[in-house]
């Protein structure tokens, strides 16, 4: 393997605070030096990429990402979502359970694990199972998927009903340190909704979903993460109230954390009124006051991480009316860029945070390695150039589903190059 | 007058839409623009009675996924009233059982060669997707508690014919140089009942606030979000507190097949509270008008006495619906020609011309 040279790239790594313009030399898969013009002996066998104006940060790491494969190809399949990945500027991505068979047992988790080596592409770790069949009834043999290589235990995307599974599950857990997510939401009270319980939701005469089944869900999630001081990652939130929650037990220092999708970000429930199923997403686009509150609990560290929530649907399975259609879009590719054009850019944001909320926190949160831009760290890059244009086209996305919320907009910055390894599994030419 | 025999002959204003979805986002010109085309055609049939031919050659499609009896019979007859051909696709939601989606559907019998899709469907939205999927003109007969804008504009049509044509001062809604926005002004209308699964609520609402009516909302907190405060409606609870003050009362259907949850604890609960019986007629005042789109269920919204009482208007609301339906068939097929003409080298106009 060549070397390779990263050159006048500013250099981001939150870990470590750094923000300054430097080089980052890789050689076998390794980041061996950070600095100014880095001196190499030979340049024969040295790939170079110039970064002059471009930012060098350790590549974004997913927390929940739905590769639908197997069982659910013409959603995406390893390839596909890979490449989605790898195209967003990810280097690796917790990939979700909901595959079928579901990944509930040590077979179907080393299945997963080898479709994502055969692709050999985005670093993929499974998110087991939390319950059998995720049932949410028995819990799975949390055990022996956690030797077969599950960094996490979830039945996300869909939540669970459970208290007590829930409860038990996390005092279980203690003994393997692995973390379990939860996607707050009280199904009882968010049967059959579409959308955001809002003014909107009423004049359109949309079922709704709610902020109380949010608000509920994560008033029990934390109250079990204190009663079993389990490891609890619960998301992602979309409400006032459950970021007023969050914050007030993050005080007393309990520990949990949160996560947001970019959608409840930066669009609202009024893009409903086209009642265009691409913007059926989980959770709710919520109306804009909740939005701002979201932005504002990103940008002081109540919500750790922003995950993509990339939920692959196929086409013919979307472009039904809005009650048949699944919820669910394709967001590695725009995740981003979203960030970029919508809190980097109008300053609610810094660089570092953002990189820090895309990377450093979410392999923090799943306690893999990563997220890290350090000498003799695994050379997981991403370069961003941060002043790309462009406009989001779904029907080119490498992901298989063709629909986003964020199709037709025009966004800024874009990942250039996405390097696992020391390898440079994805380059976009300007 | 010689009846016209085309829809040029007709004289009808400019109409900018080719479907009919909502009346949320009509402007109160063209809401009224609707009523008076509705009251033309109800006098050029003689009361919907008679036949015309200015839609001969034109087919009208019935795409209802729901069941309805008198809204899909409505449509038929203002469709043949005008000439046009009909024909009925229910598909009861077999379709998609069948594993075909809404649209594929839409899309097979606009390829039979139709004008328009009249559409019913459980979820917000479809006639929407279809406006967007389809080359045809669509008409919304119904989407889920969405809108049902031909129900809510034969509701105001009737009140506009029973109420403002009685007073004795003020400009006629007849008369184009009326501002339309004030042709209901000094008019309390209540809708009463499940306002939240209910299609004709909101169709009413916006036509009822946009033609300058003050439009209450009236049922258990179960059934009637506050948000509607937000929007410019006022909110009530108690029939009995607002009833002096109506001059219509629109009772609408408890729907009973669109409740997820039981919003209130009995049938006979909800009657105590919201029937509007004999002894509340007493308390209301004396010209009130009494409303119900229909069905009814006799004995829960509404009393027998007073379903046929002299203040029920129920079974004219009926004949309204032709009208309404007439004129909605009449002004989107008049868009389309324009449309059509604006997007080719024009033959269109020039064939509805010389037909």
């Amino acid at each position: 393997m060549s070397d390779l040279l990263i050159e006048k790239g500013r250099v981001i790594d939150p870990a470590s605070s750094t923000d300054h313009i430097a080089d980052v030399l890789i050689r076998e898969g390794r980041i061996v030096e950070i600095g100014h013009a880095i001196e190499v002996a030979s340049r024969d066998t040295l790939r170079c990429i110039d970064a002059t104006n471009c930012i060098v940060a350790p590549g974004l790491v997913d927390l929940a990402a739905e590769f639908r494969e197997p069982g659910h190809e013409s959603d995406e399949t390893m390839a596909s979502g890979s490449a989605a990945a790898l195209a967003g500027g990810y280097t690796t991505v917790l990939c979700c359970s909901s595959t079928d068979p579901k990944m509930d047992s040590a077979a179907s988790v080393q299945l997963v694990r080898q479709l994502a080596d055969d692709v050999n592409g985005v670093r993929v770790h499974p998110i087991a199972c939390l319950s059998k069949q995720r049932r949410g009834e028995q819990m799975a043999e949390l055990g022996i998927l956690a030797q077969a290589g599950a960094v996490a235990f979830s039945d996300s995307p869909r939540p669970m009903p459970s208290d007590a599974l829930l409860k038990r599950a996390l005092d279980y857990c203690r003994m393997f340190d692995l973390p379990i997510f939860d996607r707050p939401e009280v199904p009882g009270l968010a049967e059959g909704g579409v959308m955001h319980n809002g003014c909107v939701g009423l004049r359109l005469g949309l079922r709704g979903l709610p902020t109380e089944a949010e608000d509920l869900a994560v008033a029990r999630d934390v109250r079990l993460a204190e009663a079993t001081s389990g490891r609890l990652h619960i998301g992602p939130v979309s409400t006032m109230g459950a970021i007023d929650m969050i914050g007030r037990v993050k005080e007393r220092g309990i520990q949990i954390t949160a996560s947001v999708c970019p959608h409840n970000l930066t669009g609202s429930d009024v893009d409903l009124c086209s009642f265009d199923s691409r913007f059926k997403v989980h959770p709710p686009l919520r109306s804009p006051r909740h939005v701002d509150a979201v932005r504002q609990a990103l940008a002081a560290g109540v919500i750790d991480a922003v995950e993509s929530g990339h939920m692959p649907r196929a086409w013919e399975k979307k472009s039904n009316d809005l009650d048949q259609a699944p919820f669910g879009a394709a967001t590695l590719e725009t995740t981003l860029s979203i960030m970029v054009t919508d809190l980097i850019n109008p300053v609610e944001l810094t660089w570092s945070r953002a990189i820090e909320c895309l990377s450093t926190a979410p392999a923090t949160i799943a306690g893999i390695n990563g997220g890290r831009l350090q000498v003799g760290q695994p050379a997981d890059v991403v370069v961003i150039d941060p002043s790309a244009t462009w406009t989001v086209n779904a029907d080119q996305f490498a992901s298989q589903c063709r629909s986003s919320p964020a199709d037709g907009r025009t966004l800024t910055g874009r990942a250039t190059h996405t390097i696992v390894g020391g390898h440079v599994k994805f380059s976009r030419q300007p | 007058m010689d009846a016209p025999k085309t829809l040029h002959e007709l004289s009808l204003p400019s109409w900018p839409h080719r479907h009919l979805v909502d009346l949320e986002h009509l402007s109160p010109q063209e809401i009224l623009t609707l009523l008076r085309t509705a009251d033309q055609l109800k006098q050029l049939t003689g009361g919907c009675r008679e036949k015309l031919s200015i839609l001969a050659g034109r087919t009208c499609a019935n795409l209802f996924f729901e069941n309805s009896t008198r809204t899909r019979n409505s449509f038929s007859l203002a469709a043949k009233r005008l000439g046009a051909d009909t024909v009925e696709f229910s598909s009861g939601g077999s379709s998609v059982a069948k594993g075909e989606t809404f649209v594929d559907t839409a899309k097979t019998i606009q390829a039979m060669g139709v004008d328009w899709v009249v559409t019913r469907h459980q979820t917000p939205g479809t006639p929407h997707l279809l406006s967007r999927e389809l080359d045809v003109c669509v008409i919304n007969a119904g989407d889920g508690p969405h809108e049902h804008p031909t129900q809510g504009l034969l509701d105001i049509l009737t009140i506009l014919e029973h109420r403002v044509d009685c007073r004795d001062q003020g400009p006629s809604w007849r008369d184009t140089s009326t501002d339309a926005s004030q042709v209901l002004r000094g008019m309390t209308v209540a809708l009463v009942g499940d306002i939240a699964h209910s299609r004709t609520a909101r169709s009413n609402l916006w036509g009822l606030h946009k033609l300058g009516a003050h439009v209450i909302v009236c049922g258990p907190p179960t059934l009637v979000s506050p948000r509607w405060e937000e929007l410019g409606f006022e909110v009530a609870y108690r029939l009995d507190d607002i009833l002096g003050r109506c001059d219509v009362l629109n009772l609408l259907r408890i729907q009973f097949e669109r409740q997820s949850t039981r919003p209130f604890p009995s049938v006979h609960e909800y009657a105590a509270l919201y029937a509007m019986n004999g002894a509340r007629m007493k308390r209301a005042k004396s010209d009130i008008l009494i409303q119900a789109p229909g069905p009814i269920n006799r004995g829960v919204e509404i009393t027998p006495d007073v379903a046929d009482g002299p203040h029920s208007v129920i079974l004219e609301q009926v004949t309204n619906g032709i009208a309404v339906r007439m004129a909605a068939l009449s002004l989107t097929a008049w868009a389309d020609v324009t449309f059509r003409d604006a997007n080719s080298d024009g033959s269109a106009a020039v064939m509805e011309a010389a037909s």
